[in-house]
């Protein structure tokens, strides 16, 4: 079954043990959104999330329409669909340090902080970051980064959009 | 003759509203996953040939039964019903898995009666079969049948606690939950009959859109000796599954017991077949159920 019932995220041992790092490692992502000729656009819902073989998905941030009222942003969110059945479903919304505002396109810039916020402790592995981007009657698209826990001095990823996602780039800083 | 056919128009009457041979049953949600405190789904229900086609007759709603998330009985809303097909709406209202369908129990049959073929009436159930069969009736034939069609939807993270099987019919019990369909990757079900897993049991499954296709693209599958059945779904798309045991449908055997050719099913123009002499025992048991699927792209 693939059902399983996940805690909330904490940000802690959901995907390993703690690892306390000297200086915290902080993770810089650049979510390029392409600029669509279309006559009805809308911005897209945003997922992005980490992923590591054996543990659970962690959501990082969710970009959507959270202030409709009533909540009724969240009834689209499903269509970020990978991200839903990966993570999003077991959520709530608005989530503490997920939930943000969609955003225009060009490059936009966000970061995670090891040890903090939706991010929490990384223990050593391989992991994937996951952009999910869909629209609004357009399309959907998936980007994959994948990266090494603890990542080498100047490492970067980088991952090329070809519809609803532009350039995707996630690099490392102390 | 005449009396046979009736007999045998009656017996297809009393199954599932209209599970007429080559008809399928079903009901379409507008969505089976979804986001948000609280959410609303359509869902339009017919009989038809094809899948998933409004094209022949309307499947009645007044035994639409609703299951919310924590047991409790939800409402169908807003119904309506047309020349080709029903439509009614759920609310949902708690985050979880919801089950949508009907589920029902018949005793049919015949009997001769002073050279008279008569049959039970409408609505006989198994308890009060003895009250029904009058002294000096020879020739009892009786069949139970037992038809759940049902639907699976979920606001937010699927639940298990509807799954509970209640021991009449055909039921299905997630291994993988029905609401947690990908193409492309393997989803087992068990199936029960009567609360036992229902094993051998023949499961048909079709994708919807058989208008714009030649090829049926059915997959027969055989329920193991657990009653499970694997399925990997081709496609993304709404899917038609059934399974049967007995009155030869779609699904289960063709022939055997109360198949085609079974007492009681008399073929147009034949001459009437030398009828064995069958005592007033256990009744034959028919099983039918139906779901629709729907698998989202990875």
């Amino acid at each position: 079954m693939q059902i399983s019932y996940r805690l909330l995220l904490t940000g802690t041992a959901a995907l390993g043990t703690m690892a306390v790092p000297a200086a915290a490692q902080t993770l810089n992502l650049t979510v390029g959104i392409p600029r669509l000729s279309v006559a009805e656009y809308h911005r897209p819902y945003v997922a992005i999330w980490v992923e590591k073989e054996g543990a659970t998905p962690r959501t990082l941030s969710v970009w959507y329409d959270y202030d409709m009222k009533k909540g009724e942003g969240t009834k689209w969110l499903r269509d970020v669909r990978q991200w839903w059945r990966a993570s999003g479903r077991t959520m709530s919304f608005p989530a503490d340090g997920v939930t943000g505002a969609t955003r225009a396109p060009g490059d936009n810039k966000i970061s995670f902080v090891a040890g903090k916020g939706p991010l929490g402790a990384l223990s050593p592995g391989n992991y994937t970051l996951i952009v999910e981007a869909a629209r609004e009657v357009g399309g959907r698209e998936v980007v994959r980064l994948p990266f090494a826990w603890p990542p080498k001095p100047g490492a970067s990823v980088k991952a090329q959009g070809s519809a609803e996602l532009g350039a995707v780039a996630l690099n490392f800083s102390k | 003759m005449k009396a046979r056919l009736m007999i045998a128009g009656a017996l297809a009457a009393l199954m599932l509203p209209a599970t007429a041979q080559a008809h399928r049953q079903w009901m379409m949600p507008s969505s089976t996953t979804l986001s948000g405190t609280e959410s609303w789904i359509t869902v339009d229900a017919a009989v038809s040939n094809d899948l998933f086609y409004f094209e022949h007759v309307p499947m009645r709603t007044d035994g639409i039964v609703v299951t919310q998330p924590d047991g409790s009985t939800g409402k169908i809303e807003n119904a309506a019903t047309g020349k080709y097909r029903s439509t009614f709406d759920v609310h949902l209202t708690q985050p979880g898995t919801y089950r949508i369908g009907s589920a029902t129990t018949n005793v049919m049959g015949s009997y001769m009666l002073n050279g008279k073929q008569e049959r039970l009436p409408r609505g006989t159930t198994k308890d009060k079969l003895a009250s029904v069969i009058p002294a000096g009736a020879t020739d009892v034939q009786v069949a139970e049948a037992s038809n759940r069609n049902e639907i699976f939807v979920t606001l937010g993270a699927p639940s298990t606690g509807i799954f509970k099987p209640t021991g009449s019919g055909i039921e299905l019990v997630p291994v993988t939950h029905p609401n947690d369909l990908v193409s492309g990757e393997a989803a087992t079900f068990q199936f029960l009959l009567d609360g036992k897993p229902a094993a051998g049991l023949k499961v048909t499954v079709i994708p919807g859109g058989i208008r714009y296709r030649d090829a049926l693209g059915q997959m027969d599958l055989v329920a193991d000796q657990d009653g499970k059945v694997a399925i990997t779904w081709p496609q993304p798309g709404m899917y038609w599954l059934n399974a049967s045991v007995g009155g030869g449908r779609e699904g289960g055997e063709g022939g055997g017991p109360g198949g085609p050719g079974a007492p009681g099913a008399g073929a147009p123009g034949a001459a009437p077949a030398p009828r064995p002499a069958r005592p007033a025992g256990p009744p034959q048991r028919r099983a039918a159920y139906v779901s629709t699927l729907e698998v989202l792209a990875p």
